[in-house]
């Protein structure tokens, strides 16, 4: 199948915004910080219409960047996103409709000081998907769809719990009727009870809408849950990708085998605690990150290669890729 | 069983608000043995950090412990004056927070903030303290640790920070750490070298720790006992392992049933509808009845705590592992 979203070699560097004086004092040798990061870094990813992919990550490697960029929000140093071909970011607009952002936190991304219908209609009249006269109507029909009240239309975002505003924030972002929904860390603020209501409400209208999503979340679980595919992310470079239960059934990179064995799981057949795995050390600061592969300095398989040379993202199996020098070890310790 | 080192009982912390009279804790009792970790789960507003700080007596106006008792190694805590309870916290009984950010003082070093609080309860020289400070952040997995108490909070990283105020915590070898949510603000791989370094600690040393969290799956992996709060009571206590594999309160049976791992990839995961009350206006009688798929008539008074082996529940309809739906 074709690719509908495609991400082709995107790259995108923050450097320090430097005033005059700094520059001076820069090249008179103060200490001034003139290194940028490279948040996200040669990242090649297609998503097919209708697919969901997960990115998952620790905080700081790339991945809200990297949705960011998709979303148009931030413009690619290096690279374009394109969707059916056509670029998000057409030449000389501001914004795209074609994409739309679901935030992590729905107090920080609705505007306290409008009704939350009119949050929800502001873009569909700006953008001509409906009219003033009828934004109403078009407002009550995605409230509906969100599970909400259409009569709470009027209402503050200051009146709706956790879970509700993110609700709203759902529907403000469907409302736009966009090809593609990025949703950044949708459930991490929100406490477990509501996560669930969240997530069935994620997957029925990403099923009945047949939205193509890509779900940013440092909840490996969740991800696992929601996700057809999966994009393991480390220090901006894109470590592992494949479908969902077979990158976490058997992890091809040493990080995602990690990563997922730190993760703390409920287990309800044993009566003594269980031993989880730890990955030793922290991750290094993306303004100076390791030669070769940025794992190596944590990793158990590294050898000299590692520190030497980068690893070239290779194919496991026909729809399974991987960045590591070792895979195949690795693979041969998941499977045993 | 030994003789606890933390005994609450009947414990109640009310705020007197304008609005009126917010239950935020509202009559729990638990027993922490030495060395013993209780997991305090329960979602926002169900009163667990709120009962942390009510056993370190932090509660400031205008909530007051309006009833109940809190005994540590025997001592009565709620009685005791200001002064006294200076006197104990951070020696007897120390907290770690959420966010290291807050609770670290930005303009000084972490040597100076560490020796601050041994200080406080001890007159050790200036070379005893820093070696005391050195050795506890080598503990908590702090390398280089003499040259890192020169430095301040914002050299180091989130996980190092948080590190660093359990180092803080673990000074005066305290019989209990209150621990709320240390580890949500920190990624999974670091989160789960802490978890582990507490498991240790809390076996090497002693100390006894109640860890206060919303994730069951955090707790189950470092509890040996668990709590469920629910706007303001205990609901349900008892071994963690008993009571994730066969919980009786509809509410954990429900938490757990909603986790994404309880169900297969992409359907639909098991919902609690609804929301969780305000404690301005519980309903009368279960404050989850209303959420619950199990309440009748009865559950229009309040349920007292049921007491069975070691564990107890407080539901009139308890599920049961054999009888999933009730007759």
């Amino acid at each position: 199948m074709s690719p509908f979203l495609s991400i082709d070699d995107v790259s995108r560097l923050f450097g320090p915004n430097l005033t005059t004086g700094e520059k001076i004092a820069a090249k008179l040798g103060s200490k001034v910080e003139t290194r940028s990061v490279r948040a996200v870094s040669d990242v090649t990813l297609s998503v097919r219409k209708g697919e969901t992919l997960g990115l998952v990550g620790e905080s700081g490697c790339g991945k809200s960047t990297l949705g960011r960029l998709i979303a148009g929000i931030l413009p690619p140093t290096t690279g374009s996103v394109t969707i059916d071909g056509k670029p998000v970011m057409e030449k000389g607009t501001k914004v795209t409709t074609r994409v739309q952002t679901v935030f992590q936190d729905p107090f920080a991304s609705l505007d306290p000081r409008m009704k939350v219908g009119d949050t929800v209609a502001e873009g569909p009249i700006a953008h001509g998907l409906t009219t003033k006269g009828q934004s109403r109507d078009y407002v009550a029909g995605w409230f509906e769809r969100v599970g909400l009240d259409p009569d709470w239309a009027v209402r503050y975002p200051h009146q709706f719990s956790g879970g509700q505003r993110q609700r709203i924030a759902i529907a403000r972002a469907l409302a736009m009727q966009p090809d593609v929904l990025i949703c950044d860390e949708p459930v991490a603020s929100l406490d477990v009870s509501i996560q669930a209501q969240i997530i069935n409400l994620f997957l029925e209208l990403t099923h009945d809408l047949e939205l193509t999503c890509v779900f940013i979340s440092h909840d490996l679980s969740v991800v696992q849950h929601v996700s057809d595919r999966v994009a393991v992310m480390y220090l901006g470079r894109i470590v592992e990708l494949g479908p969902v239960n077979e990158v976490f059934g058997t992890p091809a990179h040493p990080y995602t085998s990690a990563l997922f064995g730190s993760v703390p799981k409920l287990v309800l057949d044993a009566d003594e605690l269980v031993h989880f795995e730890t990955i030793d050390g922290e991750v290094p600061s993306p303004l100076s990150p390791p030669s070769g592969c940025y794992y190596h300095p944590r990793c158990p398989l590294a050898t000299e290669l590692c520190s030497g040379q980068q690893p070239a993202t290779q194919g496991v199996t026909e729809l399974r890729a991987v960045a590591c020098h070792h895979f195949e070890q690795q693979l041969a310790k998941s499977t045993a | 069983m030994t003789t606890p080192v933390l005994s609450v009982k009947d414990l109640k912390t009310h705020f007197f608000t304008r609005a009126g009279v917010v239950k935020a804790v509202d009559g729990i009792s638990f027993d922490l043995a030495e060395g013993e970790i209780m997991g305090l789960v329960g979602e926002s507003g169900s009163g667990k950090t709120v009962t942390g700080f009510s056993l370190l007596g932090l509660v400031d106006a205008p909530g007051r412990i309006v009833e109940g008792s809190v005994k540590l190694k025997g001592t009565e805590l709620t009685t005791l004056s200001t002064g006294e309870l200076r006197s104990r916290r951070g020696r007897d009984i120390s907290m770690i927070f959420q966010d290291p950010i807050a609770t670290l003082n930005p303009m000084l070093t972490i040597g100076q903030q560490m020796r601050m609080a041994i200080d406080a309860h001890e007159r050790l020289g200036a070379r005893a303290s820093e070696a005391r400070a050195a050795e506890l952040l080598t503990q908590v997995g702090i390398p280089s640790a003499k040259e890192r108490l020169r430095a301040y909070p914002h050299e180091f990283s989130g996980g190092m920070r948080q590190r660093v105020a359990i180092a803080i915590a673990l000074l005066h070898r305290p019989a209990v750490i209150v621990a709320d949510e240390p580890t949500t603000a920190l990624d999974v791989s670091i989160q789960a070298q802490i978890l582990f370094q507490m498991r240790d600690l809390a076996r090497e040393t002693g100390t006894a720790m109640v860890w206060i969290s919303h994730d069951l799956a955090v707790v189950s992996s470092l509890a040996s006992k668990l709590a469920v709060m629910y706007a303001g009571r205990i609901v349900e206590q008892g071994p963690t392992a008993t009571l994730l594999r066969d919980p009786r309160h509809p509410y954990t049976a429900g938490l757990i049933a909603s986790l994404p791992a309880m169900a297969a990839p992409g359907t639909p995961l098991t919902q609690i509808p609804g929301t969780t009350p305000s404690l301005l206006s519980l309903p009368e009688g279960c404050p989850f009845a209303p959420r619950c798929d199990r309440a009748t008539d009865t559950c229009k008074t309040d349920p007292s705590m049921t007491h069975q082996d070691n564990r107890g529940w407080r539901c009139f309809h308890p599920v049961t592992r054999t009888a999933e739906v009730p007759a």
